[in-house]
Parts: structure tokens; C-alpha cells; sequence
């Protein structure tokens, strides 16, 4: 007989994990499925990493209650769970009249949200604030809640709490076939098979397949590209908040801004595609984040780029999300979450939690939820490398492997050996930040391979991708 | 465990430093600390194991590990500590290093400070070469630490982007663990291999005959998921797009100083080399701060480096004794296609032991001129000015340049 859970999560990116992790406060057997080889994989660990306030969402949207709500939970939950944020503002900047006209709207907006700090600022404050700023700003509107945080980290937090309160996480674990019983669904696929009472469909680019196993067509996932570029480190000093852009009718613009590695992001770009894994970056692309870089920053364009990359946002046909109840099928359908799902996480959690019990399922609180803090890879606080006290107590906190990223041979080992352990050069790399810096390689690569081989006793050519090249 | 004072702080010990280290210490200087981030010093020579080291510092030829162990053993012999893995991480205040090592944290405050961190490659995230971004994309650094320095495996057919020396170099490592080159892309029109002296030239002009080199070729796209399986370049000259299939590409040169300590010291850099500017005794633009080798732009080989180590030495030295810091220089800016030009900072009463400069491109029948506003100082006639390779020019025309806030230009012509 295959495993029998009460909930099945199908997705451990951002919103899924967020899910499983409140699901875990309560008496029930929970499992959390990801088809990839690790959790926040998609979506989630290709985004621009800001902790937005909502500020902008269309007033009255399910998007912009839950990214209010959000915003609450995650001020207590970021510090709590280790996840690194910088609460820096965000700065949209008008450089033509067209953008100028829309800034009063946007304040709106932003009141009717009930984000009500945001307000309008003269050309002089602008530049006081980013003296670095190309010339020729007209105007601009701050909005002080605006954030960034590691997008890595926040679904492997919510994952690692949802698995250390009992929580069974599956990854290699794609749903490919859902039968469903009058009590159960079963699903199966090339990682095996299992039941579940209920499913909550949080399968991100892939929640429209999933929704059709179900029977429901109301929506398609149309991936969103966004090329990124990420600069160097040594140019962290030239931007001090998040740099949004204007929407206008006729462009989105594009948004610089630091990260809590201490890089500065600029990007997306925005391009529908018909392919689920085109995550390529391409040359024009890359070509009009420069030109639209040059004109807000021009400093910025003579720093080294430390990475490009590319991620894919689940857009669908429809401007809110796809949150759908079907109790009659045992069903929750939590798709359509564009490109806000990181802010919106925990809202989206409690609410989809909540129309669970809305529809009859008995939740018991469990005696004990118990907290678990993520190792810092933020610039904000204290690293490993910087601590007398962590290195003392172990001296691999003092041993740098990643000089770039300065991450330690305690900190890859601890990764190694978490509850939810890096088991690829990526995922390792999500957790420390090794392979991230400027070198991207040169240095520690053969180090990292050599260890993470090593330690999770696997093939260095598998980890390299080199068995499935040279079987294909 | 370090000390917290020393007379003079080294970063870095590769080729530069530790011949530093090695000269001050000759000279008498008691309290030299070298610092080196690695396990092992040494820099980057341990990782090419081909012969061409060491004839210009050490008068005899070595391999690369063998070169970099003969400046171990002078370095233990000459009673030099070296710190190993042991991190500079920032500065506290002038001439005084934040300092991780597993001993714990710490500082480090000295009477001078040399920068020796020397140069990587631009990886191919900063090349911006687009497409997927799949296992299997190297730079010489990361493949010669993959195959010498932990025995990793690392395809079957490559692609060499880049024909310099240094690509020759990969050549080597590549034929050393059995994979098979299918191409050496470089956007110049002939390669940029020069060769040093004659065993080493025998070598080289073997090898470069058996590898199929593609001209005016820059690479457009990596495709492959999970690993490299293939490349796609235009040839400039022709519009034509070319794809060659391969499980690993190694991005070769592309030059860029590890500059980041000398940035956080405040250190002006150069716009042309992005090393620090440096005058003719390697004094920076801050007092007590040193910079030579690599660090000053990329890349000579080991044995220049080393000489610049020693040489900076003898500044270091006299800056101890009699703490005099000139710092009235005219700064040496050059235009394209030439990259630098070292010392980035000149005065007429202190000639350099060398001016060097590199092209980025080749110039057949062009004339190099070195003026000062608008007053010609040099000029040379070149039939082939040679790209990514150094050219030593006289010094002599430095001892009429003016003090002045006129700066220094080369160019070359047409």
C-alpha cells in the first residue's frame, strides 16, 4: 500500500513551502512534493529578492489583501527564521512627464492599499537621496516599506520548519498522474506513488497541469521571462534603496537594486514564452538591461557584472491570482501566483490554510511548533567569517573556501548536513552563497565538487552533469 | 596566530609577494608578515603544471608547482612567515588589516602595506555571454583546479575561448586529462601566442599547430542544460553563424586585477589596467600602501611579477627608513586598442626600471606616439604591433615629461 496523507502539497517553492509550513502547526500528515532535485527551485529562486509592501497591487485584489498580510507576518518571520532582508525604501523615480502624471495615482493607490507611509518627493530629494542618480529626474515617490530579502532562503526556512514539525518532504518527486478516489487521490509519477486526502495544487509555472488533473481549465500559465544582471560587490556603495520603476502605459521599466549579498540587481526584463525551462539568458536581453541601466546609473555600467541569469514568473491570462476551493474534490488550487508569491507567501499560506478548515477539515493545533533558525548569508548581520565567538567554538568558521562570497568550510558543511540537506553545487550554492561571487569558479569550484562528492558520497562526473551527457 | 604589529604586511603569496618578502627580508627587515588566503602559497604557478617558470627571477627553469615550492623552501630557509590561509577582509583603518584566519579574527596594523593579490579571468557571467547556464564552463583557474588540484573529471571535448598564451596553457591541461579540443576561438585575427625561449617555443608551436583555431570569432551562445552541449559563434568578418558541439568551454584570459582589497583601502585605481595606479617605486596613491605584480593589471608571467616584488622591495625599504612619500605624479592615460600602460604614474626624477604597455588588437604599419599636452616625448615606428602581449619602451623620454596636471598620452596612430 503507498503512503497516506492527510494534505499533499504539490510545489516547494516559495508559496508551497510557506504552505506546508503552516499546515505543520496542526495534527495532520502533510507532505510537501517538488519535482526538482531540491526546494525553491523555480520561480522562487530567480526573482528580483524584493520584499514588497503591495503598495502598487490593484486595490481590492485577493493579490494586494494577502501581500498586506504578508507584510505583517514576515517582519516577525524574517528575523525569526534567519532569512536575510534590508528594509531600505523604495524609490520610484520620474524622468519624463508622462511618469510624473502617474506618481499621484500610484500614491492612490498605494493609500488604498493601506500602505500609507508612501509619499511624493521633489527632483532635489531624489537626487538627495541617490546622489548618483543619472541627471534629469522630474520627481519621485518613496515608499519606506519596501525591502529586499535572500530569495533562497525564505522557502528553504519555511521548508526546513515545515519538515523539522513533521512535515515529509519529497523532491525528484513529480505528479504526473492524479487518480481520484472517492477518499483519496493518488498520485504517482517517476518518483513513485502516494494518497493524500486533499491536494493543494502550488506547482507554480506547472499549476495549470496540475489543475487540469483535476479537471479545471480556468487558466494557463504563461511563463514570464526576466533576465537579471547582477553586479559586483564593489558597487554596492553607488545605490542605497530599491530603485523602482515608473509603470506606465506604454513600459514597465526596469528596477535597480542591492541585495542582502551586497550586490546590486539590475533587471527584469519581460517576455512571454511558450517554454517552462527557457530560464537561457539572450543577448538582447542583456543588451536593453544595459542601455535602460545607463540611464538611471550610469557608474553602475563601469562595474564588473559579477552573473546574468534568467528566471520565469507563472503570469496567466488573468491579473489575480488563481486561488480556487473545490471541497467536493478535496482540492485547493493555489496557481497564478505571478510574481509577488515571495512577499505574498505567508498570506497566501494562512489564507489557503484557512479555507481548508472553511471547508471541514479538522485542524488541531499541535502542542509545539518548533522554530528553526536559518545560518546567516546576509551582509546585514554578522557572518561566520566575522565572528571571534563562532570561530572559536570551531575553526572551519575561520577557514574560507569561497573567497569571494568569504563562506567557510563550517558554513558548506553545515549545509550539508541540514535538515534539508545541499545535495547538488546549486543548492549549495543557494544556501552559502558559495560559486555566487565574482570569480564564479575560478577559485573554489574544484573545492566545493571535491567536498560536496565527499560529504553526500555522490559521483563528482553526476554531480558535474557529466553521466547524463555522456548517456545521451 | 598573528602578531598584531609588523613592520611590513604583504597580501598575497604568489609570485610577487614572496619575492617581497624574500628582498625585505634580505634587506634586513625583521618584521615581514605575508599573508595568503589559500592552504598552501605559492599563487597561481602551482596550478599550471607545464615548464617556462623561473628563468628571469630564479635563473633556472621550473615547472609551475616546482617553481612555487623552490619559493617556499627560500621562504622557510630566509625564516619568512607566511600566514596561510589567512584572509585580509577589509581595513580598519589606513595600514591596518581586518584579518580571518581559523585562529579567529583579528587586525593587523604596519608600518607599510604591499598588495600582491594578483589577477583572475573574467568568467563568462562577465563576459555577458548569453544562453543557458549549464555545468561544464571553466576558466583556466577552475579547470587546472579541477584537474591537478583535485583530480575531477572535465569532459571529452572542449572549446577554448581566448588564443593566448595563457589558452596554451589549458591546451596542456587539457591533453593531461585526456580531453580533446575541438576549438580555440579568438575575435582577433591571429592568434596571440608569443613564445619565450626555445624549449618552451618547440612546445608551444607544436601544440598550436593541432588545434583548430577559429578566427574573428565571438561566441553568441552556451547551450546544454543539465552540461554543455555546444557553443555557437559568429565569425565577425563574415555574418556566419558556427556551432560547435562540446562538453566543456574554458573562458581563457580576460584579465581583471583582484583589486577589491586595494579598493576598500581607497586605493585610486587606473581606468585602463583597473589596478591601482602605481608610480615607478609601486607607491600607490595612498601613503605606506604598495601594489605590485598582477594586482597591476593582467597578466605577465610569474617571473615579471616576482622582479616587481623585488624591486617594490627596495622602495618599501627606503619608505621605513625615511618615510618620504613623494606624491607629486602625472598620471599616464592611454587609448585604444592599447589596454595600459605600467607605471600608471610617472615623474621625471624617478625613472621606472621599465614602461610597458599592451594592445588589445593588432596594428600592421601604425606609429606609437607618447605626448604630453600636445608636446610629442616618443614615438615609435611598429610594421606589426603585437596584441596581449607586453612591450617594453625606453625610459629616457621620462625625464622631460612636466609636473604638471597635464597627463601623459599614448596613442597609436593610424
Amino acid at each position: 500500500m503507498p503512503e497516506l496523507f492527510d494534505v499533499a502539497v504539490i510545489g516547494a517553492g516559495a508559496v508551497g513551502a510557506a504552505i506546508a509550513r503552516e499546515l505543520a502547526r496542526y495534527e495532520l500528515s502533510v507532505v510537501l512534493l517538488e519535482a526538482a532535485p531540491d526546494v525553491g527551485m523555480g520561480t522562487s529562486k530567480a526573482s528580483t529578492a524584493i520584499w514588497h509592501t503591495g503598495f502598487d497591487a490593484r486595490p481590492g485584489s485577493l493579490e494586494a489583501t494577502l501581500m498586506r498580510r504578508s507584510y505583517t507576518l514576515m517582519e516577525s518571520f524574517l528575523p525569526e527564521a534567519g532569512v536575510p532582508h534590508e528594509l531600505l525604501g523604495g524609490l520610484l523615480i520620474a524622468w519624463n512627464t508622462d511618469q510624473l502624471e502617474v506618481l499621484p495615482k500610484l500614491l492612490e493607490k498605494a493609500h488604498q492599499n493601506g500602505v500609507l507611509d508612501v509619499h511624493l518627493i521633489s527632483a532635489e530629494e531624489v537626487y538627495q537621496r541617490e546622489p548618483r542618480l543619472a541627471p534629469g529626474a522630474l520627481g519621485g515617490m518613496f515608499v519606506p516599506g519596501e525591502g529586499i530579502l535572500c530569495t533562497y532562503t525564505v522557502p528553504l526556512a519555511c521548508a526546513t520548519q515545515a519538515v523539522i514539525n513533521g512535515v515529509t518532504l519529497k523532491v525528484n518527486f513529480p505528479v504526473e498522474q492524479v487518480s481520484s478516489r472517492e477518499n483519496f487521490h493518488s498520485l504517482s509519477g517517476k518518483g513513485g506513488s502516494l494518497q493524500a486526502r486533499w491536494v493543494i495544487n502550488a506547482a507554480g509555472l506547472f499549476s495549470d497541469e496540475i489543475n487540469a488533473c483535476f479537471g479545471h481549465h480556468n487558466f494557463t500559465v504563461t511563463p514570464r521571462r526576466g533576465e537579471l544582471i547582477v553586479y559586483d560587490k564593489l558597487a554596492r556603495p553607488l545605490v542605497k534603496h530599491v530603485l523602482l520603476p515608473v509603470p506606465t502605459a506604454i513600459t514597465k521599466g526596469v528596477l535597480i537594486s542591492p541585495t542582502v549579498y551586497g550586490n546590486i540587481l539590475l533587471g527584469p526584463t519581460a517576455e512571454d514564452l511558450p517554454d517552462k525551462t527557457a530560464t537561457d539568458t539572450s543577448t538582447d536581453g542583456i543588451q536593453m538591461l544595459l542601455e535602460k541601466g545607463r540611464k538611471i546609473l550610469p557608474q553602475l555600467l563601469s562595474e564588473e557584472v559579477t552573473a546574468t541569469y534568467a528566471g520565469l514568473r507563472a503570469a496567466t491570462e488573468h491579473s489575480d491570482y488563481q486561488i480556487a476551493l473545490h471541497p467536493e474534490q478535496r482540492y485547493l488550487c493555489v496557481g497564478g501566483i505571478r510574481s509577488t508569491g515571495i512577499s505574498a507567501s505567508l498570506g497566501l499560506a494562512e489564507y489557503a490554510v484557512e479555507l481548508l478548515k472553511q471547508a471541514g477539515v479538522v485542524l488541531t493545533p499541535k502542542a509545539e511548533f518548533k522554530p528553526f533558525k536559518m545560518p546567516n548569508i546576509g551582509e546585514a548581520t554578522e557572518r561566520p567569517y566575522q565572528s571571534a565567538e563562532m570561530i572559536a567554538s570551531n575553526p572551519d568558521y575561520g577557514r574560507i573556501v569561497c573567497h569571494c562570497e568569504r563562506v567557510t568550510l563550517g558554513e558548506l558543511l553545515d549545509a550539508m548536513r541540514a535538515p534539508i540537506p545541499a545535495r547538488t553545487l546549486d543548492g549549495l550554492r543557494r544556501r552559502t552563497r558559495a560559486l555566487q561571487g565574482r570569480c564564479q569558479g575560478f577559485n573554489c569550484q574544484a573545492s566545493l565538487v571535491h567536498l560536496l562528492a565527499q560529504e553526500t558520497r555522490q559521483n563528482p562526473s553526476s554531480l558535474l552533469g557529466l553521466e547524463a551527457a555522456h548517456a545521451a | 596566530m598573528l602578531p598584531e604589529k609588523a613592520d611590513v604586511l604583504i597580501v598575497g603569496a604568489g609570485p610577487a609577494g614572496l619575492a617581497a618578502g624574500l628582498e625585505l627580508k634580505r634587506l634586513g627587515i625583521q618584521d615581514v608578515r605575508l599573508v595568503e588566503r589559500e592552504a598552501v602559497a605559492g599563487g597561481i604557478p602551482r596550478l599550471c603544471h607545464h615548464t617556462g617558470f623561473g628563468l628571469g627571477d630564479l635563473r633556472r627553469i621550473f615547472s609551475g608547482p616546482e617553481y612555487a615550492r623552490r619559493y617556499r623552501e627560500l621562504a622557510s630557509a630566509a625564516g619568512l612567515t607566511i600566514h596561510t590561509e589567512t584572509t585580509v577582509t577589509g581595513w580598519n583603518q589606513a595600514l591596518q588589516a581586518e584579518i580571518t584566519s581559523p585562529h579567529g579574527v583579528g587586525t593587523l596594523s604596519a608600518k607599510a602595506v604591499l598588495l600582491a593579490t594578483g589577477v583572475r579571468e573574467r568568467p563568462r557571467s562577465a563576459r555577458l555571454v548569453p544562453g543557458t547556464r549549464p555545468q561544464g564552463v571553466f576558466t583556466t583557474g577552475s579547470l587546472q583546479r579541477f584537474v591537478f588540484e583535485q583530480q575531477l573529471p572535465v569532459g571529452k571535448r572542449a572549446v577554448i575561448v581566448g588564443a593566448e598564451t595563457v589558452s596554451l596553457s589549458v591546451v596542456l591541461t587539457l591533453q593531461q586529462a585526456g580531453v580533446s579540443v575541438v576549438g580555440m576561438l579568438t575575435e582577433l585575427p591571429r592568434h596571440q601566442v608569443y613564445f619565450p625561449f626555445l624549449p618552451v617555443k618547440w612546445l608551444f608551436a607544436d601544440l598550436l599547430g593541432r588545434v583548430p583555431l577559429k578566427v574573428n570569432s565571438h561566441v553568441t551562445q552556451i547551450f546544454g542544460h543539465q552540461r554543455v552541449e555546444g557553443l555557437e559563434f559568429e565569425n565577425t568578418e563574415s555574418g556566419r553563424m558556427e556551432t560547435l558541439a562540446c562538453d566543456a568551454v574554458i573562458f581563457t584570459g580576460g584579465w581583471i586585477p583582484e583589486h577589491e582589497m586595494a579598493r576598500k583601502a581607497g586605493l585610486e585605481l587606473s581606468p585602463a589596467s583597473l589596478g591601482p595606479q602605481v608610480d615607478p617605486a609601486f607607491r600607490t596613491s595612498r601613503t605606506g600602501f604598495f601594489a605590485a605584480g598582477n594586482l597591476l593589471r593582467g597578466a605577465e608571467t610569474a617571473d615579471w611579477s616576482a622582479l616587481e616584488g623585488q624591486r617594490a622591495a627596495l622602495f618599501i625599504r627606503e619608505y621605513l627608513q625615511t618615510k618620504r612619500w613623494p606624491d607629486q605624479t602625472v598620471p599616464v592615460q592611454v587609448e585604444a586598442p592599447l589596454a595600459w600602460a605600467i607605471p600608471t604614474l610617472l615623474r621625471p626624477d624617478e625613472l621606472p626600471a621599465s614602461f610597458r604597455i599592451r594592445s588589445q588588437a593588432f596594428r600592421e604599419q601604425t606609429t606609437l606616439q607618447i605626448s604630453q599636452g600636445g608636446q610629442l616625448l616618443f614615438s615609435r615606428k611598429f610594421s606589426r604591433l603585437p596584441a596581449n602581449t607586453s612591450i617594453n619602451l625606453p625610459v629616457d623620454w621620462i625625464r622631460h615629461i612636466s609636473l604638471s596636471d597635464k597627463p601623459i598620452r599614448l596613442a597609436v596612430q593610424p
